[in-house]
């Protein structure tokens, strides 16, 4: 399989992510480079194996259900870059 | 006073607790030595503050003959783990000015056990990358050069930061992660020691997420005992990380030296590859030598599935990292780039915030887990994943112990010297390594000898689920047989 520049910008679309049209040509060179080299794993006969979902065979642990972290609005916010009275602060977007 | 930088990690615990020296001049002769190594750019922030009160505090204790495993011992922290009120950005551009609230559970275990902090360490951006060229930060000079050059070289990658350091004496140990070989390669590339433990060993938690079912945390250190006090320290059962396994963590220290008699040391023959160096070659068979020699048994072992590793490891990789990197938004934390609406805003601080290699990761991420491509791309991967596992399980359930493999395909190789390759070739560094991720092992990177062109070279131990004990063994065995290599001050 490999992808064209509309593709890579469709993906890109959904990975949030802008791209120049110079970026995206660069992109899906790149991109077929990595998918045609794994496209090798096609040889590989996976009849009736299980996908691997943890590599470690252990139960998932599991803990009391009770709030053990929260009510700092100040330590979440901390970083944002604009906030206004420990509010997240985005563009419009409710019209 | 002899230089204090010389004496190892054990040595420097020991003359520590014998006071020989104290905890703030072992420290002050650290804090000189990485100012003085700038040109290697391993350090990207320092925190002598930081470091020398931390110091002060653990004289305090040895005064008193009280003290931590660590006690009073300096090291450096890769960038990835969070560290509180000091700089985490992964080497990232998109988390400027991040400085977390909190301290990562591997960090706070050392502080804890009385380790001091010298600062954070360069890295490859998001831990993506095996020659730390792509961090924000700009690369990391090796200390190693090639006989009679003073080309630059790569120290390898990802935690090329913390392998220049410890190679360079800027630190007596350093924290490091591995995802698909970042501690393994880099110790190899510089003449340093360094273990992934088995998946589940250390906490992940307050470690920036790369992959999250293959990143483990481990140390690089100048030799096998540090390597192994280090490990002690890192390891916990942590009720924060729901994969932390529920294992008491061993007396690693006390595996050093321990005999290799009688152990199973498993050689596949599927890592000998077509076109490998010839002195890749020898310096494995040297090793089967050293470990013959030491009473162990080699034998020959068939790893069928390894040759689809690295390319199972590109689709489960990426499709991780693009989960975990969507959190970057431009609104929580970090850089931020105006847009006219939220979603140009997103777009347009992921652009500015990311590098090329992550950009390119997270595109591919998305693609395989995109509608109509995840079974042919996301599913068949895991599947592979499970048939790299059972290899390994076959070979263990016949009763080896460990395999020997060479840790890289080559030694280091020159800055830029990879800048116009495919990005394929890079990955390439990773063919031996990254199987170990893929079925969630303990891998150990022992330094082994140097190349014709006098470049250090390792070789890697993988172990069976929670045996790095047995690796530090067959590993110090492999150490006493070769020495230690260290490189030539120049910087």
């Amino acid at each position: 399989m490999s992808v064209d520049t509309a593709t890579v910008r469709r993906v890109a679309r959904l990975a949030r992510i802008k791209v120049t049209e110079e970026e995206a040509g660069r992109m899906t060179h790149e991109l077929n480079s990595i998918l045609g080299f794994v496209e090798q794993l096609d040889e590989v006969n996976v009849d009736g194996i299980e996908p691997m979902t943890s590599v470690v065979s252990v139960k998932m642990k599991r803990r009391s259900d009770v709030v053990t972290d929260g009510q700092d609005p100040k330590g979440v916010t901390l970083n944002a870059p604009l906030t206004d009275d420990d509010f997240f602060m985005v563009p419009k977007v409710v019209e | 006073m002899t230089d204090l930088t010389a004496l190892t990690l054990a040595e420097a615990r020991d003359a520590l607790k014998a006071k020989d020296f104290t905890a703030v001049e072992l420290t002050e002769a650290y804090i000189a030595a990485v100012e003085a190594a700038r040109s290697l750019n391993a350090f990207i922030v320092e925190t002598p503050d930081i470091a020398r009160d931390m110091a002060k505090a653990s004289d305090e204790k040895l005064a008193k003959g009280q003290g931590g495993a660590l006690e009073g011992i300096p090291l450096g922290i890769k960038d990835l783990f969070a560290t509180k009120g000091v700089h985490t950005q992964a080497c990232s551009h998109i988390l400027d000015g991040f400085k977390p609230p909190y301290e990562s559970t591997v960090t706070a275990n050392l502080w804890a056990d009385g380790a001091v902090m010298l600062g954070k360490l360069n890295m490859d951006e998001f831990a993506m990358g095996s020659s730390n060229e792509t961090s924000y930060y700009g690369p990391v000079t090796n200390p190693w050069r090639r006989k009679g050059s003073n080309a630059n070289l790569v120290p390898g990658g990802s935690s090329g930061g913390s392998a220049a350091a410890v190679a360079a004496r800027l630190c007596l140990g350093a924290t490091a992660t591995d995802t698909g070989g970042s501690i393994r390669q880099p110790a190899a590339f510089t003449g340093t020691a360094g273990i992934k433990p088995t998946y589940g060993r250390c906490s992940r938690w307050g470690v920036v997420a790369f992959a999250s079912s293959l990143d483990q945390a481990g140390p690089i250190a100048r030799d096998m005992r540090d390597t192994a006090i280090l490990l002690k320290s890192m390891a916990s059962v942590d009720p924060k990380d729901t994969t932390s396994v529920d294992l008491p963590v061993p007396d690693y220290e006390s595996a050093i030296g321990k005999s290799v008699k009688g152990l199973k040391i498993g050689i596949p023959r599927e890592y000998r590859l077509d076109g490998m160096p010839a002195e890749i070659d020898a310096l494995w068979q040297k090793g089967i030598d050293i470990l013959r020699d030491a009473g162990a048994e080699i034998v020959d072992i068939s790893l069928p599935h390894t040759k689809y590793a690295l390319p199972a490891y590109y689709i489960v990789a990426p499709a991780e990292a693009s989960s975990n990197l969507a959190r970057y938004d431009g609104v929580r934390y970090g850089l931020r780039e105006n847009g006219s609406d939220i979603i140009d805003l997103y777009e347009n601080s992921r652009a500015k915030g990311f590098g090329a290699e992550v950009k390119r990761r997270i595109l591919i991420g998305t693609y395989v887990l995109s509608a109509g491509y995840y079974d042919a791309y996301y599913l068949r991967a895991q599947k592979v994943r499970t048939l790299i596992k059972r290899d390994f399980e076959l070979a263990y359930a016949a009763g080896v112990d460990a395999i020997l493999t060479p840790a890289t395909p080559s030694a280091a190789f020159g800055i830029g010297e990879k800048a116009d390759a495919d990005p394929v070739e890079m990955y390439l560094n990773d063919v031996f390594t990254v199987t170990v991720n893929m079925a969630g092992l303990p891998g150990l990177s022992v330094p082994a000898g140097l190349s014709a062109e006098g470049l250090p070279l390792g070789l890697q131990l993988i172990g069976r689920p929670f045996g790095e004990e047995t690796l530090f063994s067959v590993g110090s065995a492999i150490e006493q047989a070769v020495g230690k290599f260290s490189p030539d001050k120049w910087w």
